[in-house]
């Protein structure tokens, strides 16, 4: 898989090392002070910050070319147009999609898990089919899969984890021999763990044995170069937020045969071909998934982030990240009382470090933080099977990107004694 | 060392740390009579409260749970004082307390709140209030439950 940091670097050109100094300035949020101390922001797999980029692109469509897409015949319609198609193609070529229209716009990852499991999924399933999802999802690859199970009577199977953070891959030869898997939906990389599951070798399998591939790559495309074909993904769907664009924004894409045959997800305006009155035909693809006005300013803020992060380079952004977490997780490692989560090989790892304190709960370790302005998150992630497969009700996680700093990583460490001297413990 | 800031003081006094760290009343009733299991979903912390009521009246009772201090300290607080109360007198301290956690300064002077006053400094960090009120959540529906139908508090919003 590409993006992994392997040994085996001898042959390929150097990563060059990311100026951080010279990012932050890009990004005019993380000038702030936070209770009186210079922000921190370590929730990244929550959300990322927004460089000033995005924000000039939003605010340039408002205030230079607003209007509605694929409609007018004025010239403002025709650059907004213009503008929201470039933004696909623009975001179609971060994940290597092999052509902008089997990318469709969505209002995020949940959307799209939402529009192929009701989409595909009812199309497709019926009782005795099988689902595979695995332990470590987030609900949102999650929920929309259990209510597609509850429409069709299709049951779903799990891939669970080991003591590692790590899916249990050799248990994958025994849950497909059943014959009934259709379709496995797996994150690319785990959201509370920051595991980089091997969704190439899944992929494989999943094909073996007649089954579709979903791949939420709600922290996957942010964090790591994408190729979809070299992935043998299916489906990949992933959000703008979390990769420097704005909210409300999303994208799903599909291998185009497949999105042919799907029945579209929502009726209304732009979806169309001809409307009657005993029925109407389906606008060609990627229009036939994205009733109503799409989310315009938002596609174009999205594309902005990819330009920028490109710019920045991915494999760079991934290695400064894979740094951040080998730092921390051998600082935590010897942090008193501290307990870590996910793999202990910082290279099976994006940028997430999950972890617990002996003497107090995550939210304690997060308002004490705060304090400090270190902004973690605290809390079972949307990912509750992993906190039950690990028996805890919540963890804390610090999660990195492209403008986080070692010292940042040293504050977080630092700030784990002011923990420690409210609530005891070593 | 790093040393907390007069805020964070004055949010874990010692009186919850040691609420936290030694619960009161933590454990389950062979005899109760209602149970409620709440959750903050946002969250996962979670408590299950069970209630011995006789003659309107709440004879003993104990807690499980799981969360932050906050929500532990309050929770174990509560069980603290409400042993022999009256149901309305229960609903009177919940009351006294949730204005207490929005800010209601003579709420805080009710000496009545006993170790629940240590909670003051909760009010402070709006994002933690949900994790005090909790148990009282919990308690408010088991005294709904306790109580027969028909008989409905009047609501009293915050």
């Amino acid at each position: 898989m590409s993006g992994l940091d392997t040994a085996s670097t001898s042959t390929v050109p150097p990563v060059p090392s990311l100026d951080v100094e010279a990012l932050r300035r890009d990004f005019p949020i993380l000038s702030q002070t936070v209770n009186g101390h210079p922000l921190a922001y370590l929730d990244n797999a929550a959300t990322s910050q927004k460089p000033q980029v995005v924000i000039d692109a939003i605010l340039g469509y408002y205030q230079e070319y607003n209007a509605n897409v694929h409609r007018g015949l004025h010239e403002l319609s025709r650059r907004a147009t213009d503008a929201y198609e470039e933004a696909r193609g623009t975001v179609a070529d971060w994940i290597g999609a092999p052509s902008p229209r089997e990318l469709i716009f969505t209002k995020g990852t949940t959307e799209a898990v939402n529009l192929v499991a009701s989409s595909w999924g009812d199309a497709n399933l019926k009782a005795g089919d099988e689902i595979l999802l695995s332990e470590l999802e987030h609900h949102s690859n999650l929920v929309p899969w259990q209510l597609l199970s509850e429409r069709t009577g299709a049951t779903i199977r799990y891939l669970l984890l080991d003591d590692d953070g790590r899916l249990i891959l050799d248990d994958l030869p025994a849950i497909l021999s059943s014959g009934r898997v259709r379709i496995g939906a797996i994150a690319h990389v785990s959201n509370a763990l920051g595991t980089i599951n091997p969704v190439a070798e899944i992929a494989r399998q999943l094909h073996q044995a007649g089954a579709l591939f979903f791949v939420d790559g709600a922290q996957g495309a942010a964090h790591h170069p994408v190729d979809v074909s070299d992935l043998g993904a299916d489906f990949y769907a992933f959000s703008g937020h979390k990769m420097c664009g704005p909210t409300g924004i999303g994208a799903l894409w599909a291998r185009r045969d497949i999105l042919e045959e799907m029945p579209p997800y929502q009726g209304g305006g732009e979806m169309i071909d001809l409307v009657g009155k005993e029925g109407s035909t389906w606008a060609q693809l990627p229009h036939k998934f994205e009733a109503g006005t799409p989310n315009i300013a938002g596609a174009i803020g999205f594309a902005a982030a990819v330009r920028y992060l490109d710019a920045v380079g991915p494999e760079s952004i991934l290695r400064h990240e894979q740094a951040l977490v080998r730092h921390a997780l051998a600082e935590l490692g010897q942090s008193p009382g501290v307990r870590l989560f996910g793999p202990s090989d910082a290279r099976g790892r994006a940028g997430v470090v999950s972890f617990r304190m002996d003497s107090a709960h995550p939210h304690d370790i997060s308002t004490i933080l705060d304090r400090e302005g270190i902004a973690i998150r605290a809390g079972h992630h949307c990912a509750q099977l992993v906190m039950q497969r690990y028996e805890v009700g919540a963890t804390a996680r610090a999660s990195f990107y492209l403008y986080n700093t070692v010292e940042e990583v040293d504050r977080l460490v630092r700030g784990l004694d002011t923990v420690r001297s409210i609530f005891g413990g070593a | 060392m790093s040393t907390p800031d007069v805020q964070l003081t004055s949010l874990y006094q010692q009186l919850i740390l040691d609420h936290y760290k030694k619960p009161r009343n933590r454990g389950k009733l062979e005899d109760g009579t209602v149970e409620v299991h709440m959750r903050n979903p946002a969250c996962g912390d979670e408590i299950r409260l069970q209630l011995k009521v006789e003659d309107d009246t709440i004879r003993e009772l104990r807690f499980l749970g799981d969360g932050c201090s906050i929500s532990q300290a309050s929770v174990s607080m509560m069980t603290s004082i409400l042993k022999d109360r009256s149901l309305d007198d229960a609903i009177s301290v919940a009351r006294r307390f949730t204005g207490m956690m929005h800010g209601d300064a003579e709420a805080a002077k009710d000496r009545t709140l006993k170790d629940l006053r240590a909670l003051q400094g909760v009010s402070k960090f709006p994002i933690r209030v949900k994790c005090a009120l909790l148990g009282f959540d919990a308690l408010q529906e088991a005294i709904r439950q306790s109580r027969p139908v028909g008989h409905e508090e009047e609501e009293e919003s915050p």
